[in-house]
Formats: structure tokens, C-alpha cells, sequence
């Protein structure tokens, strides 16, 4: 059996294995850490920030941070609640989200989080980048307007389908995903079984044909915030 | 086969068609063909087994490569704020109206690119531009003028060294032959006065690698490129780490704005420094060490290649060094190809691995898992090269040299305003006020200490000292006087972070375009003195948000200057008048719709 | 004690979120109770009539005219609020923001798929107010103080919004009032 360690989050005392991140013991303990880039069954990706965490006074990667005992962190701060918010605000005006009509509206972890976090408007300029749509695609479209770079369909193609439909081009603000084509999605071996396609945290890589296909209210985010589900696993 | 198609597999079979030397195989097709195009890219990822978004990930992140073809000549012309202070400006004009084209363009023959570069090591000796390999600095606008004449009588850089006059020292040895000086305008005992040969090395092989270690914990020796972590620590870790093949990496990829004394070492001190590396190669246990060393500095690789087959012929490389049986220990020169994020040492080693310059997670640290998730060991030129004077001389000389906890001697690039710029050894400890008078300062407002990265200071902190625990710095000192706007150069400083921010995680890729567009409107006359607030708040999210040092520290220029020079921002910040935003201008607003409809609008 | 006056506008909107504001069926009466409407579509009144506690704006800006209402209102309202995504965004009109404005303009009068228009011309009068480069969300043109999100934003949000804002209570919506579509 591996160690357990012992260690605190918002004062409460918790319990881990070694070798868990600081996300994986609080998920166990039924503490949710925000989180957006984070892929279930893939290293992680440590991209969005969101799961920032204050660890003995150094901010840290939930995703990323190892366990150890005795640590104090800090998840429900009012800095850390601060940054998570600032980082979700940059995500709604570095890209162009229209929730009004986005078909992910309802079951996107990125406006759950901003529901979560009680953000009514960024603070923040709007920067309206100007991307393309490929739909090309029989099956499949991407939208990079909604894009958060947060790299999981990259994962998902390379670690859990064996292929690598998806990589990042360009540096900076101007980094974009792009598909392993010269030109289309259509010319890439991606179908509509891979995983790829059901990892968007957003709806910048949606299934054609199934669009709101839930009623408003049904939806996965409607009713209960997101991390509900592991907050109901608090003893 | 096509002409293109035969020279790729040539590049490719000559780095064993092996993708994690992708960085050397794209900056060769780069060079051969002015771009690596779609087809190209098709080719690379067929013979290296890779996808072609992968090689396409790879183009598009470096600076110096590009999908699109660039001219035979690149001028890229240095744009760092010690050059705009120099009057770059001036020079832009000159070199773009003698071409005929803009920055960003190609001219429609094909022979010519005009490119704005960041900071390219030449501060001292500003504005500088780097023509393809070619370093031509202290440019005037006769000189652009001369140059770009030159070049069109003969577009070849290369042939053009003798043409500005050689530099001091190695600078005008035959594989080098450029006209960059040194400006050495202070030696100290460790690194820029008389270093003997090899006696380092020598002394570290009759020890133990943990004797060596040892040695080097003991003279408290801590990284020279900023960070400041301890050296024989690093070492300790990397050897005490399970693994077979551990590797020695050397970041060279100087990229610091104000920064240019590994410059200099990599120039007179190539001995010391890869006497340091096989010094570490044994402490470690390591095989291979690998030099980066930024695409800008691409004129020093021929000597450098040739420094290196020297040590080889010599034995100081290769199997069984200066006769040690076992100690195997060679050392490869890999190019980077214009990023500052690749100064990060994880960024560094995703480079190295033929990567995009993305820094990795931490934990685990390169020490247990680096370059090609092998321990490694990345340490700067200028603390290797402190390494071999350590073992040579004696961890108690070291650290006698120095104050308390920082010990040794510091270089420092020094330059901005300034008399004297250049690179000065000091011993850790020297006063802000000492180092203005031996540069003839003179009128001095603030010192930017350590880049960017690190901080703006003014005269209330000029009885401060260089070092550690007071101001730490990886070398950069930038001087500004009386005359300067501190918001311009902040704002300046922060539309670099925003290009070379790697845009891996979301409080750097966006906070900073966020951070610069506030001081943009603060420059344009429209801030608020809420904008102070913003700022700082925005600013402490993207250093505690951020994955790596860059975001970790990029806000510095902003949140630095707010700090240490207020008032420059009070004078200028008023509330808005009405409720009205002061950034939206109606005029502009509807200037496209006026002409489209052939009137004006009745509102403004 | 006079009652606290309301003022509301739409702009590049869809009166969606006025349709969801007198949705808040019978409590529309006790709004009344609490407030006087002024210059809004609802009563038709349509100009300022006097100071104004509350602005509530519908809608983003995509042309001048848009932008002089605006400022009307900042002038004469001592609580200015966004009310939905266009207002706080752009909305659906920003959806133009990526594309330059003639094309725009070509796209909707002259060469757009089903569009008719023998005269081949794309409309020009002095009565009609002229574009905006790009849409603009209204905190970007003017300050504004509170924001509802959604599209429209429920009916309840709005209720509660008025009510905390008319009593001079934080406003602190619950989960199931923070909406964005």
C-alpha cells in the first residue's frame, strides 16, 4: 500500500497517497479545484491555470503539484478566486464566445467556470480575433473563435487514438491549433469515433448534426455548477 | 527526385533522420530554400516519421524560420529599447527606403527581407542589425545607407566582414572575422583576467565527481543566468538521479534584453567555458553536453565548432579525457533560432529535443528528468566558466571573493545611457552608485537591473548593491536618464513579452497583450488613475497564474515602474470625464462608414 | 417622496431583453409601485424628462446613433446597466466584427445569397445613422456600473436587479440567475 499523507486545503485537514497531485487527493477528498485543460487518463497538460492553487505561500498547478505533508494550500482564497476569475476573463475576451447561440451552451466547462466563479462581464477589453471555421469535415467542425488552447483534443489524438490530428502553430497571442493537413480537417485521419472529438472543454470542436440537442434546463450545467459531482463525494 | 526533394533527404539523412534534431533540419532547409513550405514540411515529417503539423508546430514558433519564403538577405534590425534610444528609428527609415520595402516585407525580386528583431546581444553597440549571420553594429543612417549599397552590389553578408572593421580579440579571428567589439571595461579576478588552460580540468580529474561537487557546494556558487540556484546542488541532484545517460546543457541562448557578456565569454572564454561543461560531464556522470546557443549568435559557431574539434585533437574531449579512463565526454553545438522563451531551461530542452520552445511541467525537474526525460543539468556559460576557475583556484578563494551568501564575481552588460557601456567584472556586492560612476552616468533616473525580467529602480535605491539577496540580476543593467518616459519604456518592454511570451498558458499569452494595451492607453493620454490598480491586479495574476519564469516575471516593467516611479504615472492619469470611456474615439470610429457613404457623420 | 425613475433603451439588440424584463409578469406592478418609467420603448416617452436612478440598456452599439443614446444616458442615469450579451458583448450584430464593413455592407444589400435589390445600391440617407467600424459592447464607449448577462437575461435576474439596486442591497445573484444564453 502507498503512503498516506496528511496535509491541509482552506484548513481542512486532508488525506492522500504519495505520488498524487495536489487535484487528485482533493478530487478524492470531495474538494473540487477548478480546472479547464485537464484530461482525465492523459498527463497534465498544465495550460489553463485555472486549478492555480497557493501551496505554503508559492502559487502552484493543482494539476501539476505533488502531495507532500504537511502542506497548506490555499483553494478558496480570495487571491486565488481572483486569479482563477482574471484567467477566465482573459479565455472569454482572448477568443469570441457567443454563448447565445453556441451549440456547447449549457454543457461548456469554460461558461460553467465563468457561472462558478459568479463573473457577470469580463473586466477586460474585448480583443475580437478574426479566425477561420473549417467544416470541411463530414462529421466534424472547429470552430477556433471558441478556442481556449487548452490542448486536450491534442492529447486526446496523440495519447488516446494513436494519431495526431492536432498540434499548436504560431507563439504567443498568435498561437492557434491546426490540423495535420496542409489545408483541412477533411484531409486528416480523423473520424467521429476518436476521442478528439468528444474532449472540447468548449464548442471549438463540435459533431455536426447534433446540435442543442438538450432542452434548455436539462443541460449539464444548468442547474448544478460545475464540480458538483465531486463536491457530492465530501464525506 | 525534385531539386527540393533531394535536398531534404539529404538534410535529413545528415541528422539521421532523427525528429529530435528537427531544430537542425528545418533551420537547414530554412536556410537552403528561404522557407520551409508546405512541401517541404510534407518531405521533413515522411523521412523523420513525424506528422507534418508537427514540423509545421515546430516552423511557425521560432522567429528566424518560416513557411513563407524570405529573401536570400535578412536584415533584421534590432528594435530593443537601448537601440530605439540610440535612434534606431533613423536607421529603419534608411534601410527601408533603400530597399523599397516595409518591415515584414520581401522584396518582389526575391533578394531582400527587412525584419524587426528583439534584443540581439549588442546593446553596447546599438542600433545593430543582423544580416543573415552578419552582426553590424553602431549603425548610422550612412552606415545603413553603405550597407544596403554594399549589399546590392554584392548580395552575399558573408563577404562583407572586412568591410566594418574588425572587433577586438577573437572577434577578428579567421573563423569569425566581425566587427562586434567586446568593450571588456573592467576584468576581475575570475573570468576576464588571465585564466590559465585546462587547469581546472585537470585538478577536477584527480578527484572524485563528488569531490568535484563538492567543491563547487563548497564555493556557494549560484547559477549566473538569474535564477540563482545553487550550482553544486544542481549537480548533486542530477548525479544522485536514476538513469543511465545523464546530459550537460549549457544555456547560451542569451536572450535577455541588455544582456551580452556570454557574448563575450563564448568569444574569449570558449575554453573556460567548455572546460566547465566536461567538468560538470564528470561531476554528473554525463556523456554529452550540449551547447544552445541562440540563432543570433550564429557567427561564433564556425569558431566555436572549431574550439571544439581543438579539444578534441587535444584529448579534452572524447574517450578517455586528459587520459582518465572512462571519462567519456563530448559536446554538440545546438542552434536555436530566435526565441527568448528558449532561455528557460525546460523551454531550452524541449528545443533541444526538436521541439516547439514550450517550457515542461515541473515537477519533475530537469535534474531528475530533462533533456529526453534523462537527468540533466542546465547551467549558464558564464557559471561554467566559473566552475573551472572554482576547481582550479579553490572553493575558499571563490568565496572570499563576493558578500556573504553571494559570492564570486558578477558580469555585468551594461549599456543605455551611459558613456562607458560594455561588459564589467565585478566582485558581487559593487553599489548601484560605485558601478554609475565607472560607466560615466551621468543624470541618472532609474537602472533597469536584470532585464525586464527583473526590475526598475531609481536614485532611492542607488546605496543598494548588486548581489543575491539585495538586486539580483542575470547580468542586464540598462541606465536611463532624466530625459527618458519611464511608461514608454515600460510599455516598450511589455510589447516584447507579448512576442515572445510561447502563448502555452493563458495568463501570459493574453495578460500581457492586456498589460500593454493599458500602457498604450495610458500613452495615448486616455489613463485613469484606475489603471494603476488594474494593473497591478492583472499583473499579479499573470506572475502567479503563469507557468514559467517568463509570465512569472514579465509583468515586471509595468509593475516596477508603478512602484518606483509613480509619480511618472499620476502626472498623467486623470478621471474620466462624464462616465465616458476615454479610449473610444467616434471619429474613428465611423471613418469607415463616411467613406463608403461620401458623408460625415452629424455626430462628432 | 417622489419614486425613483427607470429609464431603458434598446440599441443594436433584438428587444429580447425588454420582452424578458415585462416578463416578470405581475410583478410589473409592484415595479410600478417602486418607480416611474422614463424614456423608454415601453411608455413611449423619448426623451429625458428628468434624472433617472437606473439605466437599463438593451443592446450593444453598431452605429452613431447607438453611441449619442448611449451618452444620453450615462448623462441622465445614476446607475447605468448592461443588460444581456449584446450590451455586454456585441452579441449576434458582433458577429461583422471579424469582417471589413463594406463587405458587410455588400453582403447584406448587394451580393448576398436571396437578396433583391435592382437598384444595386446599398441604402444611403442623411436619416440613416451611419455604422460603426465594428460593433462595440457599451462599457467599451461609456462606464458602466452593473451587468446581466444572458440572452436574454431571465426575467428573474432583471427583478432582482432592480429590486437590490432600488434598495440599495448588493447585488447577488444566485447560480441559477447567472445566465449567458
Amino acid at each position: 500500500m502507498s503512503e498516506t499523507i496528511t496535509f491541509t486545503i482552506d484548513g481542512v485537514e486532508v488525506k492522500g497517497k504519495a505520488g498524487q497531485t495536489i487535484m487528485q487527493a482533493a478530487d478524492g477528498n470531495g474538494i473540487y479545484i477548478p480546472r479547464l485543460c485537464y484530461l482525465e487518463g492523459c498527463e497534465p497538460f498544465a495550460s489553463c491555470r485555472v486549478c492555480t492553487v497557493i501551496v505554503n505561500g508559492r502559487p502552484q498547478a493543482a494539476c501539476t503539484q505533488p502531495i507532500a505533508p504537511g502542506i497548506v494550500v490555499e483553494n478558496n482564497s480570495p487571491e486565488v478566486t481572483q486569479i482563477r476569475k482574471d484567467i477566465v476573463e482573459m479565455m472569454f475576451v482572448e477568443g469570441n464566445h457567443f454563448c447565445p447561440f453556441c451549440d456547447k451552451s449549457g454543457n461548456c466547462e469554460l461558461q460553467a467556470m465563468a457561472y462558478r466563479l459568479g463573473i457577470l462581464a469580463p473586466k477586460y477589453p474585448y480583443l475580437f480575433p478574426v479566425c477561420e471555421l473549417d467544416a470541411s469535415h463530414p462529421y466534424i467542425f472547429i470552430d477556433p473563435n471558441r478556442c481556449i488552447l487548452c490542448g486536450r483534443c491534442v492529447q486526446a489524438s496523440r495519447d488516446l487514438d494513436g494519431k495526431h490530428v492536432f498540434d499548436f502553430v504560431g507563439r504567443g497571442p498568435h498561437k492557434k491549433i491546426r490540423v495535420n493537413a496542409a489545408v483541412r480537417l477533411a484531409d486528416t485521419n480523423l473520424d467521429i469515433t476518436d476521442k478528439a472529438c468528444d474532449v472540447c472543454p468548449v464548442g471549438a470542436i463540435l459533431k455536426k448534426g447534433v446540435g442543442y440537442a438538450v432542452p434548455v434546463g436539462q443541460r449539464l450545467y444548468d442547474k448544478e455548477p460545475i464540480g458538483s459531482d465531486i463536491e457530492s463525494k465530501a464525506k | 527526385m525534385k531539386n527540393l526533394e533531394k535536398a531534404v533527404a539529404k538534410i535529413c539523412a545528415e541528422y539521421g533522420n532523427d525528429r529530435t534534431r528537427m531544430m537542425d533540419i528545418v533551420r537547414a532547409v530554412q536556410v537552403k530554400f528561404g522557407g520551409v513550405d508546405n512541401e517541404a514540411i510534407d518531405l521533413i515529417a515522411a523521412r523523420t516519421g513525424t506528422h507534418r503539423v508537427e514540423v509545421e508546430s515546430v516552423v511557425s514558433f521560432y522567429a528566424f524560420l518560416s513557411q513563407k519564403p524570405k529573401g536570400h538577405v535578412v536584415i533584421r534590425l534590432c528594435n530593443d529599447v537601448v537601440d530605439q534610444m540610440k535612434g534606431v528609428q533613423d536607421v529603419a527609415k534608411t534601410l527601408s527606403t533603400k530597399l523599397g520595402i516595409g518591415f515584414g516585407e520581401t522584396s518582389s525580386d526575391g533578394w531582400f527581407s527587412l525584419e524587426w528583431a528583439p534584443c540581439i546581444g549588442m546593446c553596447d553597440q546599438a542600433p545593430a542589425a543582423l544580416v543573415n549571420d552578419l552582426m553590424v553594429t553602431n549603425l548610422t543612417t550612412e552606415k545603413a545607407a553603405e550597407l544596403i549599397r554594399a549589399l546590392k552590389a554584392n548580395p552575399n553578408p558573408g563577404q562583407l566582414t572586412a568591410k566594418f572593421g574588425l572587433g577586438e580579440g577573437n572577434n577578428a579571428h579567421e573563423l569569425v572575422q566581425s566587427s562586434v567589439q567586446n568593450n571588456i571595461k573592467k576584468t576581475g579576478e575570475v573570468l576576464l583576467g588571465d585564466v590559465p588552460a585546462e587547469a581546472g580540468l585537470k585538478k577536477a580529474l584527480q578527484k572524485s565527481p563528488e569531490e568535484v561537487i563538492a567543491e563547487v557546494e563548497a564555493s556557494k556558487l549560484r547559477g549566473r543566468g538569474g535564477a540563482g540556484f545553487s550550482t553544486g546542488l544542481k549537480w548533486k541532484f542530477t548525479r544522485g538521479a536514476q538513469g543511465q545517460d545523464k546530459y550537460v546543457l549549457c544555456n547560451a541562448d542569451e536572450g535577455e534584453p541588455g544582456t551580452f557578456k556570454d557574448r563575450v565569454l563564448l568569444t574569449e572564454r570558449a575554453d573556460l567555458l567548455f572546460e566547465g561543461m566536461t567538468i560538470g560531464g564528470y561531476a554528473i556522470g554525463a556523456a554529452t553536453g550540449i551547447l544552445y546557443l541562440r540563432g543570433e549568435y550564429n557567427y561564433l559557431r564556425p569558431f566555436l565548432e572549431d574550439v571544439l574539434q581543438k579539444r578534441r585533437d587535444a584529448r579534452l574531449l572524447g574517450a578517455d579525457i586528459l587520459g582518465k579512463a572512462g571519462f567519456n565526454f563530448d559536446i554538440r553545438i545546438q542552434m536555436g533560432a530566435g526565441a527568448y522563451i528558449c532561455g528557460e531551461e525546460t523551454s531550452l530542452i524541449s528545443s533541444c529535443e526538436g521541439l516547439r520552445g514550450d517550457p515542461k511541467n515541473r515537477p519533475p525537474f530537469p535534474p531528475q528528468q530533462g533533456y529526453l526525460r534523462k537527468p540533466t543539468s542546465v547551467n549558464n556559460v558564464e557559471t561554467f566558466c566559473c566552475v573551472s576557475r572554482i576547481l582550479d583556484k579553490g572553493a575558499a578563494w571563490f568565496a572570499a571573493i563576493g558578500s556573504g551568501k553571494s559570492t564570486g564575481t558578477k558580469l555585468l552588460s551594461i549599456s543605455g545611457d551611459c558613456k562607458v557601456p560594455g561588459v564589467y567584472e565585478y566582485p558581487f556586492g559593487v553599489k548601484i552608485r560605485d558601478l554609475l560612476q565607472d560607466v560615466g552616468a551621468e543624470n541618472t533616473q532609474a537602472l533597469l537591473i536584470g532585464g525586464p525580467s527583473g526590475q526598475f529602480i531609481g536614485a532611492e535605491s542607488f546605496d543598494k548593491t548588486i548581489c543575491y539577496d539585495d538586486l539580483a540580476t542575470g547580468g542586464a543593467v540598462v541606465i536611463f536618464n532624466k530625459d527618458r518616459d519611464m511608461i514608454h519604456i515600460a510599455h516598450q518592454y511589455m510589447e516584447f513579452f507579448v512576442e515572445e511570451s510561447c502563448g502555452y498558458c493563458t495568463p501570459c499569452r493574453t495578460g500581457n497583450v492586456l498589460i500593454e494595451k493599458c500602457l498604450r492607453k495610458i500613452l495615448d493620454g486616455q489613463g485613469e488613475p484606475e489603471d494603476i490598480a488594474y494593473l497591478q491586479q492583472l499583473g499579479n495574476t499573470v506572475k502567479k497564474g503563469s507557468r514559467c519564469g517568463l509570465g512569472q516575471t514579465s509583468p515586471n516593467p509595468a509593475l516596477t515602474t508603478i512602484k518606483n516611479f509613480r509619480a511618472a504615472y499620476e502626472a498623467v492619469l486623470k478621471p474620466a470625464r462624464d462616465g465616458m470611456q476615454p479610449t473610444f474615439d467616434l471619429k474613428a470610429a465611423v471613418s469607415d462608414a463616411e467613406e463608403l457613404a461620401g458623408r460625415q457623420s452629424v455626430s462628432h | 417622496m417622489e419614486k425613483p425613475r427607470i429609464a431603458t433603451a434598446s440599441l443594436a439588440g433584438c428587444f429580447g431583453c425588454h420582452m424578458s424584463l415585462l416578463d416578470i409578469d405581475d410583478r410589473i406592478l409592484k415595479l410600478i409601485e417602486l418607480v416611474e418609467f422614463d424614456k423608454s420603448p415601453v411608455d413611449d416617452i423619448k426623451n429625458f424628462t428628468g434624472r433617472c436612478a437606473i439605466g437599463l440598456i438593451e443592446g450593444g452599439c453598431c452605429n452613431e446613433e447607438n453611441v449619442h443614446v448611449l451618452k444620453d444616458f450615462r448623462k441622465n442615469c445614476d446607475i447605468l446597466v448592461s443588460v444581456g450579451e449584446c450590451a455586454i458583448m456585441g452579441g449576434l450584430p458582433a458577429l461583422r466584427n471579424g469582417i471589413p464593413l463594406k463587405e458587410c455592407l455588400e453582403t447584406a444589400y448587394i451580393n448576398g445569397t436571396g437578396v433583391y435589390n435592382p437598384s444595386g445600391r446599398i441604402p444611403n440617407s442623411e436619416d440613416i445613422p451611419l455604422l460603426l467600424n465594428k460593433v462595440y459592447p457599451c462599457h467599451e464607449i461609456v462606464k458602466v456600473d452593473y451587468f446581466l448577462p444572458g440572452c436574454p437575461p431571465p426575467a428573474d435576474t432583471i427583478w432582482e436587479a432592480c429590486v437590490a439596486l432600488l434598495t440599495n442591497k448588493p447585488l447577488d445573484l444566485p447560480y441559477e440567475l447567472i445566465k449567458y444564453d
